[in-house]
């Protein structure tokens, strides 16, 4: 049975993911376009016994998560550019200690305070590298109301499967746009649960353990009798500090592999007339929109332009580009930004296409006809 | 260590980390006792702490344990505490990580009365890096980044805490370790945010800097200059200028946040059924 159409804002949508795949506890401090997410966990997470807390900062707000990822709970917080500057520490702690939780960060222009009620996309590089030195990162950017449903479920998902923290790019169109969705069935959802040792061959409970066949060890809740440690300190697979070089190295490698070498499981994008393709838009977020209806008018055009949409901005799909590489001649990546992603696609690309820029900052979106121009020119 | 705590303990993860003399394995001491006398269940307490010396001591303790980010031990406690009120759980964090970078934590948490312990070991110095400043260091004292004296005020922790909402706040020192150990057994029974200033040393850079040489000596300066809040009332301001209080300066029962949070929860369900009701 199909659900009826309704009307929705995006930052609704992605409460309503979050509570349909399990969320049920929420800390945050407000800043717009986020605050509709706080406001919306605050009136529904009672409702299913979930808890939600207004934290004094965003550093509290992403701690109190960890915290509550540690007692076994599908843990959220959601926020903007100033407020997601704020977290970074915790973030990286959540990463190498290999918490699962879900950070919103509802984009917007500008850096510093910026302009906070315009739409930018200048927080890919930061999602990615924000805390500091190297660890696994996941980014989704939707593009829609209705796919900010989906990938907020996905994000979720992401987080309990490979044990780490997953950033939901959303942006400020994205978060504040209301369009039509259909929702599914909850039933008809998939739902991934994080990993939990077995109590019967765990004994003793190693929370980093390495020998797990998908380097993703389970993960015990506090209360549950293991008394097991977790710690920020380079550890062992006990969970204890170490600072043997060949533990860390280990380490290190396994927490970066369990994202690179399932990279195929996690990427998420969608095509459209790309076999032909001479030119192709390489789009994500409330960008892909635009891009999408350039492409087609172009092609009414005749010119031979093709679309990608990448939901899963980290880990990159260079297996994509590479593709794309084989049979198009350029390539231009569209941002609300100063030219981020377009640096990733340079680096995949390494001189097989011409790389094309479109970038804007100013808080206004990158329009169909802008990215028209540049198809018109290049083709 | 008297066998009967060796349970307390993860005893392959020992000996600690803190150098000799630091007042900080008393405090750990103090706190295994209090919850040895009390008998709490083992598996249900959460020890939480921020970074530094003394947010190491988690990690030499048999429960479950989590060693954060520095200052926010209380904020990652705050998240465990409201998602699972069930468990017991104490923060340990030191006079920088809770009166510096995590001040705002601890005034929040206090202002809310969420049922958390913490157990501040106090060295009035910042330990782990080496001997700099923290709020607790006494103007005029030296510390490596007060090489001509500090002329920071510092603050007075426990009054910060019942100004900000605390409902238990209580300091000892490591001297006078039996009633260190009662504070915290009351502060372990007591429902609501509970905080108790325990007293360090740090002969390491804190004496060392201010002509306290040895361990022994600062501990002597504890009982030489530490006096009970009963005994203070009768003695004239002349007679404690030099002295600082130690005790139960502060106890009251007030709505603890987790509870209150359950009541919400009630009342948010009520409310959406009532109107449902009406609804049809
Ligand atoms: C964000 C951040 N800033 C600074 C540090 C460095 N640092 C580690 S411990 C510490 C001070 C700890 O002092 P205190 O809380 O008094 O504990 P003690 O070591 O004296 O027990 C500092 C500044 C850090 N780890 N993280």
């Amino acid at each position: 049975m199909k659900n009826e159409a309704r009307l929705m804002q995006g930052n609704e949508a992605c409460v309503k993911g979050a509570l349909d795949v399990g969320m049920r506890f929420f800390a945050g401090y407000p800043i717009t376009p986020s605050t509709e997410i706080a406001e919306l966990c605050a009136e529904k997470l009672p409702l299913v016994n979930g808890k939600f807390i207004q934290m004094e900062d965003e550093i509290g707000s992403m701690a109190a998560v960890i915290g509550a990822s540690l007692t076994g709970k599908k843990a959220m917080t959601a926020t903007s550019g100033p407020g997601f500057s704020l977290k970074q520490e915790n973030i990286g702690f959540a990463s190498f200690t290999e918490i699962p939780c879900v950070i919103v960060n509802v984009q917007r222009g500008g850096p510093s305070t910026g302009l906070p009620t315009s739409p930018s996309q200048g927080d890919v590089m930061q999602a990615k590298w924000g805390t500091h030195c190297d660890h696994p990162i996941i980014a989704l950017s939707p593009s829609s109301v209705e796919e900010t449903y989906y990938t907020t479920i996905k994000a979720f998902n992401l987080s309990e499967q490979y044990r780490t923290p997953v950033i939901l790019l959303m942006d400020e169109v994205v978060g504040h746009m209301r369009e039509k969705v259909i929702l599914p069935n909850i039933e008809d959802l998939e739902i991934i649960d994080r990993k939990k040792p077995d109590p019967k061959n765990h004994k003793p409970y190693y929370p980093y353990d390495d020998s797990v066949d998908d380097s993703v060890p389970p993960l015990a809740a506090y209360g549950e009798g293991y008394r097991f440690h977790v710690s920020g300190l380079t550890h062992d697979k006990t969970g204890f500090p170490t600072t043997n070089p060949d533990i860390a190295e280990k380490l290190m490698n396994r927490l970066i592999g369990k994202i690179e070498n399932n990279k195929d499981k996690i990427l998420d994008y969608s095509t459209e007339y790309l076999n032909d393709a001479d030119v192709v838009i390489f789009s994500y977020g409330s960008t892909a929109r635009s891009a999408q209806r350039a492409v087609r008018l172009a092609r009414e055009e005749g010119i031979k332009a093709g679309w990608v949409k990448t939901v899963v901005l980290w880990p990159f799909p260079e297996k994509l580009i590479d593709e794309i590489c084989a049979k198009s001649k350029t390539i231009i990546v569209p941002e609300m930004n100063m030219g981020q992603l377009v640096l990733e696609v340079e680096r995949i690309v390494a001189g097989r296409a011409k790389v094309e820029r479109i970038n804007k900052a100013n808080g206004q979106l990158i329009t169909p006809n802008e990215i028209l121009d540049k198809i018109r020119e290049v083709k | 260590m008297r066998p009967h705590l060796e349970k307390y303990f993860r005893m392959n993860k020992l000996p600690h980390i803190w150098c000799p003399g630091c007042g900080h394995g008393i405090i750990l001491g103090s706190l295994i006792r209090a919850i040895d006398n009390l008998d709490l269940d083992q598996d249900n307490i959460c020890i939480v702490s921020g970074i530094g010396c003394s947010s190491r001591a988690p990690g030499y303790m048999n429960f479950d344990t989590l060693h954060t980010t520095h200052g926010r031990a209380l904020a990652f406690a705050t998240g465990i505490k409201l998602s699972k009120p069930e468990l017991k759980v104490i923060v340990i964090t030191g006079d920088g990580d809770c009166a510096a970078i995590g001040g705002n934590h601890l005034i929040h948490a206090a202002r809310r009365n969420i049922d958390l312990t913490t157990i501040v070991f106090n060295n009035n110095i910042y330990g782990m890096t080496n001997g700099q400043y923290s709020p607790m260091t006494p103007k005029g004292a030296f510390a490596s980044t007060a090489p001509y004296g500090n002329i920071d005020r510092n603050f007075d922790l426990c009054k910060l805490a019942v100004a900000a909402g605390a409902t238990f706040v209580a300091r000892g020192t490591v001297y006078h370790t039996n009633q260190l150990i009662k504070l915290i057994e009351e502060a372990l029974m007591h429902k609501g945010f509970s905080l108790v200033d325990a007293v360090s040393i740090c002969p390491t850079y804190f004496g060392r800097k201010n002509e306290l040489s040895s361990p022994i000596e600062m501990l002597k300066w504890q009982r030489e200059h530490a006096i009970s809040v009963n005994a203070a009332e009768k003695l004239s301001p002349d007679k404690l200028k030099d002295k600082f209080l130690i005790g139960k300066f502060y106890a009251s029962q007030e709505p603890e946040y987790t509870e209150e949070y359950g009541r919400l929860i009630e009342k948010a369900q009520k409310q959406v059924l009532k109107q449902k009701k009406e609804g049809e």
